[in-house]
């Protein structure tokens, strides 16, 4: 009998979730229990003890937010994980993090909504939320997993990303996937690529923690480090103290949004399926993808040539690679558990150019590959 | 001594109106960290928002100014995260105990290693004088027109009930028992609360008919006694009377020792 491979696990999504965490060196997690994400917050109960690390259950969501924005100052990399109703609760704390540039990981593992909707079942209604869910304009990233190995490298994604670019970063994961159990084949955390935050270079008295510099992206220093800096969700200037200045808020509100934006393509990945040739595109993200792909390959073997697109990236919406693939294509479908949120952005990034059509399906049940399949063969 | 050290003078000039007590309190709190000799780089401090609340962006520590009502929160995580910090919570009556009570009451459970300087004035004056958990009842506020139909909570006996290692309460007419109370809540291990109350002249004082500043102030004097001599008192005499003192002084574990313990506890499993 062949001895196991160690490196390989059966996990299912939210354990990926909770061990990619551990491997990208988060050392601190609040949460508050919520089905269907609870598994990540039991893990990390029991795994971050082991390595030294912090796990705390607050008091609410809102807490676990304020918490993971405070470790995160404290130098520590930090994520919670949540669903539909405390991502909502969370969200006034999620714009502070945007707002001041305070790297987190925040996993929504979605199910039915509205409002306490379907605790045990999946959806995909918070793509717009994710986007937009706390007031003004701000920069975030989001990203959504469509496996539980994906959900791994996704995590660490996650908090590469927050680091390299000062920001709260989402993980949109759904029911589905963070229930699912699949063979996972850890990599080995030597070949892992691990970001960190630049820490400043320059002395205590020449620190500006919102500097205007060429990156648009500003050292962060912890608390602790000698720094003694000022931070504030209220609009401030370079030094980080609150202001009423309207060029000094202009020019940060630009650099905030412009720091994401200016770095898409490093932040946009996309997988694509049989598009070379495809006259009907399919695109989806998440445990829906699955089916799309499966309806796809069925598609194919009945000669009809669709392709998929993949959205690894929602935000920021992968609108250019979305019109250069769908160009060639006569008929777009795009299929997701909610009414058509991302539809909608496909049909702004195709700028209406094609028929757009939806697979919509709110009812807690996964969209089936036929579903899609019977899209792809109607006639338009 | 000297404050400057401590002070960002060049955010000054701050926000508090005339008469507000505000000034006194982070005074207090200054002198009670010079007296512990603390190093500047090793204190941060927490606030969420309102007039307290702006305290931290006239202090030269690591200064963190959050949500509303969720300083607590922000302060659990930094001190988990960074537990060499000295973690200075500052909030008032209104983000400690409304918006932010379920904090409140869980960092006292917790017995988290933070000391909270609540500035109770008995009203939301930021936003121009509403009734806050602590308005006295009957008193007027702009939400409030015909008095104040609640009763208020007692933030002092709130933090003991929940389990905070150290309460204490003074006023900034007392500033020689406020000085004592914040060096020993910031001397102490886990959730220590000091109350202080503090004239708000301007949406509180005004609309109460309660005179100057200095008359506010002359009140605290006059209607305060001391924890020590209520046994003697009856509940007559007890009536409208500020109790000051130290209400809870208390060993028990604090929440990271208790924590280092299931790291222990967890590498041994290993």
């Amino acid at each position: 009998m062949e001895t196991p491979n160690p490196n390989v696990k059966m996990w299912q999504g939210n354990v990926a979730c909770a061990e990619a965490a551990l491997a990208a060196g988060c050392r601190f997690f609040a949460g508050y229990p919520i089905t269907p994400s609870t598994e990540i917050a039991e893990v990390l109960s029991q795994r971050l003890p082991m390595v030294g690390g912090n796990f705390i259950q607050m008091e609410d969501e809102i807490a676990a937010m304020g918490a993971i924005i405070g470790a995160s100052l404290g130098g520590a990399k930090a994520m919670t994980a949540t669903s539909g109703p405390g991502f909502s609760l969370k969200q006034e704390n999620i714009g502070f993090a945007a707002m001041a540039e305070v790297p987190c990981v925040i996993v929504n593992v979605q199910r039915g909504g509205p409002s306490t909707g379907l605790p045990t079942h999946a959806a995909q209604g918070e793509v717009m939320q994710s986007r937009w869910g706390t007031h003004g304009d701000h920069p975030i990233i989001v990203l959504s997993p469509f496996s539980v190995r994906e959900t791994y490298d996704m995590t660490v994604r996650a908090f590469n990303l927050a680091e390299k670019y000062r920001t709260p970063v989402i993980l949109l994961s759904d029911e589905i996937i963070g229930h699912l159990t699949e063979k996972v084949d850890v990599p080995p955390i030597e070949q892992m690529r691990i970001v960190n935050r630049k820490k400043p270079s320059v002395s205590p008295d020449n620190y500006l923690p919102y500097e205007l510099n060429e990156s648009d992206i500003p050292a962060m220093a912890n608390f602790g480090d000698g720094y003694r800096y000022h931070v504030t969700g209220l609009a401030h200037d370079e030094t980080g103290f609150p202001t009423n200045n309207p060029e000094k808020i202009q020019v940060q509100l630009d650099r905030l949004n412009r720091k994401i934006d200016r770095y898409r393509d490093d932040i946009v990945e996309i997988e694509t399926h049989y598009t070379e040739d495809a006259e009907i595109l399919v695109i989806s993200f998440g445990s829906t993808s699955r089916s799309a792909r499966r309806a796809v390959i069925n598609a194919r073997e009945k000669g009809i040539k669709a392709g998929l697109l993949r959205l690894k990236t929602i935000w920021p919406f992968p609108d250019k690679e979305i019109e250069v693939i769908s160009d060639p294509v006569r008929k777009i479908i795009v299929a997701e558990m909610n009414l058509g949120q991302i539809a909608h952005e496909v049909e702004w990034a195709t700028r209406r150019s094609k028929p757009v059509v939806r697979v919509n399906k709110i009812n807690g049940e996964p969209i089936t590959p036929n579903e899609i399949f019977n899209a792809i063969i109607a006639q338009d | 001594m000297d404050y400057l050290q401590y002070l960002r003078l060049d955010k000054m000039p701050h926000i508090w109106c005339d008469g507000c007590g505000h000034g006194i309190v982070l005074k207090s709190i200054l002198r009670s960290i010079d007296k512990l000799e603390w190093d500047k780089n090793d204190i941060a401090m927490v606030s969420g928002i309102g007039c307290s609340s702006r305290t931290p962006g006239y202090v030269d520590f690591n200064t963190l100014h959050t949500t509303h009502g969720r300083a607590l929160a922000f302060a659990t995580g930094l001190k988990i995260a960074s537990p060499r910090l000295h973690v200075i919570v500052v909030s008032g009556d209104g983000d400690a105990t409304a918006i932010g009570g379920n904090h409140f009451i869980h960092a006292a459970r917790r017995n988290i290693d933070i000391t909270m300087i609540i500035y109770n004035n008995y009203i939301y004056g930021m936003t121009g004088g509403q009734v806050s958990p602590t308005t006295p009842s009957r008193k007027k506020a702009s939400t409030a027109p015909y008095g104040n139909p609640d009763e208020p909570f007692d933030i002092s006996r709130l933090a003991q009930a929940a389990g905070a290692a150290y309460v204490a309460r003074s006023t900034v007419y007392h500033v020689g028992r406020t000085d004592k109370y914040i060096e020993q809540a910031l001397l102490k291990p886990g959730f220590s609360v000091v109350e202080v109350l503090t004239p708000c002249p301007t949406s509180y004082g005004r609309r109460n008919k309660e005179g100057t500043a200095v008359d506010m102030m002359m009140a605290q004097k006059a209607n305060s006694v001391g924890l020590e001599r209520i046994k003697n008192m009856s509940d007559e005499e007890l009536e409208g009377k500020i109790i000051l003192g130290v209400f809870v002084d208390k060993d028990q574990k604090s929440y990271l020792t208790r924590y280092n313990e299931v790291v222990e506890q967890a590498r041994n499993m290993k």
